[in-house]
């Protein structure tokens, strides 16, 4: 029996995207000892690598633009649920770490000293920066690294699977961990826990997530004893690539392209349809994300999709040369997937993207459990019902720093002993699957959401959700728990996100059937109109191993 | 083309136990990528097959990196095709399992510190 890896630290950060790299930056700079894991590879395996879209901060450098204006566009946005103060923070904050990244010279786009702006849906001034070209994620993730490799006291460590918080005494102790090189269990001790795992859209069949992404940082705070909140609110990306395949490009490329350029979202008659929903685009790119999802959905049900299933996306209107002046290599990269715009249109569909649902915590990230933290896309309730475009990365470098520094300053409450019989309990004891495929039933969990879980519910799709979920949760579960076979494991893997995938998936549903109305990314087909009474939020936590759902007022700004 | 198939050959094992080649045969989809295929090997014939990555298609993560006949690519930009293919595990990096290797640079390994 291969014993315990064990380690010991101030602070230990779960998940190196914007939010886990910030955050051990801050903590560190602030003389706290950190340990900085990953399931993948250090800065590589989050969304934020991946995100080729745009940042949203109130810089004011392509106009006169206020942090204040930037929170009440977020507020709209959020259709009346943002968490005020956390919203607030991510507004008024934003500036600050955007200017700070530009000094560790991440490269935003620029002419001259002025940082290019761009104007993006749902916001009132020229107001997301971005870097060329589509490398805004890339960009930010290679910076980071290059700051955490010149700070003292960040350690790194790459292949490491966080299975649980361990509680003790009602106080997070540590993290029980899985190196997955060496097949070991690890126990990892500290004094704070910061959750920076990101969000749950792998859960879905058409996602812009990567393999990362099943939503195991939700399930890890629900048994910790912290709170979700908003779980109904997944955000559908309106125009993920459809066809034709590509390869070697994210499905979210698109919306840049959009912002430089405008294009035209088009039916299979080869009509604007937008307007039928209210909004007049006329080439430029005005419609807000859960409106778009909603027509193309629309469209799609009256029989006008394209042939995929989805819409059309055209540049053909626009030159050879204005393309590239805007898009340079990733033109010849379209060619080599056999695209050329000028002649082709492309198809796009609605795709999983975001989550506005999360851990509950404070304007200095703490959850309702001592040492419990959370950054980053995790962290629930600052974008409402509906999420503002570009204020994903804002709110992993925000709330990254945030978490950072109330870690640091976390008092000491050491319990080795406690992590340590966590991780030891994982040891031992046979992995005989039988046929089980662990891998295929995450498939069918992605499928089961897609179809009924998805942007439009109703409550016969919901309950039918449920019922299978329930009854894949027994399935798993009469297995017994997941002991691993060695080194990388794969299918021992399959089964840890299998169980996260199956509880973050409960509680997405039962929020969803509860909520009997329709507002911002959430929308029941038996329930289509926005009713005043729902303006509040729903809380998920776990009581007695079972989902609790509770509802509670917004959490409004005081009255300062 | 209906019927037709990419048959690949995968090395299996670990250091300890070099189980060669295994040959699956997976339905061929015009436009798929090399990853589709080992993907579609573990949800449909065997969830033991390692293979690593993160980003799936975006060629973000660099974490899909391995041998195809003989040339190194990563198989998330690489197309299936309907004929054989034989995948290996980079040569230069400690073998884990199948193509599976330790590609972590040196510093954030757990077995680099104390």
């Amino acid at each position: 029996m291969a014993e315990v890896l064990e380690r010991e630290a101030d602070v230990v950060i779960v998940g190196s995207g914007g939010a886990g790299m910030y955050a051990a930056l801050v903590a560190a700079r602030a003389g706290a000892d950190v340990l900085l894991l990953d399931r993948s590879l250090i800065g590589r395996g989050g969304a934020t690598v991946m995100a080729q879209m745009t940042v949203a901060a109130a810089i004011g450098h392509a106009e006169l633009d206020d942090w204040r204006d930037h929170y009440a566009d977020t507020l709209a946005a959020g259709r009346g649920l943002n968490n005020e103060p956390l919203a607030r923070l991510l507004c008024a904050d934003a500036p600050e770490r955007i200017l700070e990244m530009a000094e560790w010279n991440v490269g935003w786009a620029s002419e001259g000293n002025a940082i290019t702006q761009a104007m993006a849906p749902g916001h009132s001034a020229r107001r997301c920066v971005y870097v060329d070209y589509l490398d805004t994620g890339p960009a930010v993730s290679r910076t980071l690294r290059a700051q955490l490799s010149r700070t003292e006291g960040v350690t790194r460590l790459a292949d490491l699977v966080a299975r649980e918080v361990v509680v003790a005494d009602g106080r997070a102790v540590g993290i029980h961990g899985h190196h997955l090189s060496s097949g070991r269990e690890v126990a990892i001790t500290a004094d704070a826990v910061v959750l920076a795992t990101g969000g749950l859209t792998r859960l879905y069949a058409r996602n812009s997530a990567s393999a990362n992404m099943g939503g195991d940082g939700f399930a890890l705070a629900l048994r910790a004893g912290a709170e979700l909140v908003d779980m109904e609110f997944v955000q559908f990306f309106p125009i993920g690539h459809l066809a034709p395949r590509m390869i070697g490009m994210d499905p979210i490329m698109w919306d840049p392209f959009r912002y430089k350029l405008g294009g035209r979202l088009l039916n299979a008659e080869g009509e604007e349809f937008t307007e039928r929903y209210g909004v007049t685009e006329d080439g430029s790119y005005k419609i807000t994300r859960d409106l778009a999802t909603y027509a193309i959905y629309k469209e799609v049900e009256a029989g006008r999709g394209s042939p995929h299933g989805g819409a059309w996306l055209s540049f053909e209107h626009i030159s050879e040369s204005d393309l590239r002046a805007a898009f340079g290599p990733v033109i010849d990269r379209l060619a080599a997937n056999g695209i050329d715009l000028t002649k082709t249109r492309i198809e796009v569909s609605p795709i999983a993207h975001y989550h506005m649902g999360g851990m509950v915590v404070d304007e200095a990230m703490r959850s309702r459990v001592p040492g419990l933290l959370a950054a980053g896309e995790l962290v629930g309730g600052a974008g409402g019902a509906n999420r503002l475009s570009g204020n994903a990365i804002s709110e992993a470098l925000v709330f990254g720093a945030r978490a950072g520094q109330t870690a640091a300053a976390m008092s000491t409450a050491r319990n080795s002993a406690a992590v340590r019989a966590a991780a030891e309990a994982a040891i031992g004891g046979a992995g005989d699957l039988g046929d089980y495929n662990p891998a295929a039933r995450i498939l069918e969990l992605q499928g089961l959401l897609n179809r009924d879980v998805g942007p439009f519910r109703d409550a016969d799709a919901l309950a039918r959700a449920l019922a299978r979920i329930e009854a894949m949760t027994a399935e798993a579960a009469a297995l017994g728990p997941p002991i691993a076979q060695g080194a990388f494991d794969a299918a021992f893997l399959d089964r840890l996100d299998l169980a996260n995938m199956l509880l973050t998936a409960e509680a997405i549903t039962r929020a969803a059937l509860a909520r009997d109305e329709s507002r911002g990314a959430h929308q029941r087909e038996d329930y289509p109109e926005m009713d005043d009474a729902w303006g509040e939020n729903q809380y998920s936590s776990l009581s007695e191993g079972r989902l609790a759902l509770e509802r509670r007022p917004v959490v409004r700004e005081d009255a300062a | 083309m209906s019927g037709a198939v990419a048959r690949l050959r995968v090395k299996r094992g670990t250091p300890e136990n070099d189980q060669g080649h295994q040959t699956f045969e997976v339905p061929f989809e015009e436009g798929q990528s090399l990853l589709d295929g080992l993907r579609r090997i573990r949800a449909e014939q065997d969830p033991s097959l390692a293979i690593r990555f993160a980003c799936i298609n975006a060629n973000a993560c660099k974490e899909c990196i391995v041998k195809l006949d003989g040339k190194t690519v990563y198989a998330c930009t690489t197309r299936l095709i309907a004929g054989e293919m034989t995948v290996d595990p980079l040569p230069n990096k400690p073998l884990i399992r199948d193509l599976v290797t330790d590609i972590a640079p040196r510093g954030d390994r757990i077995q680099d510190q104390a």
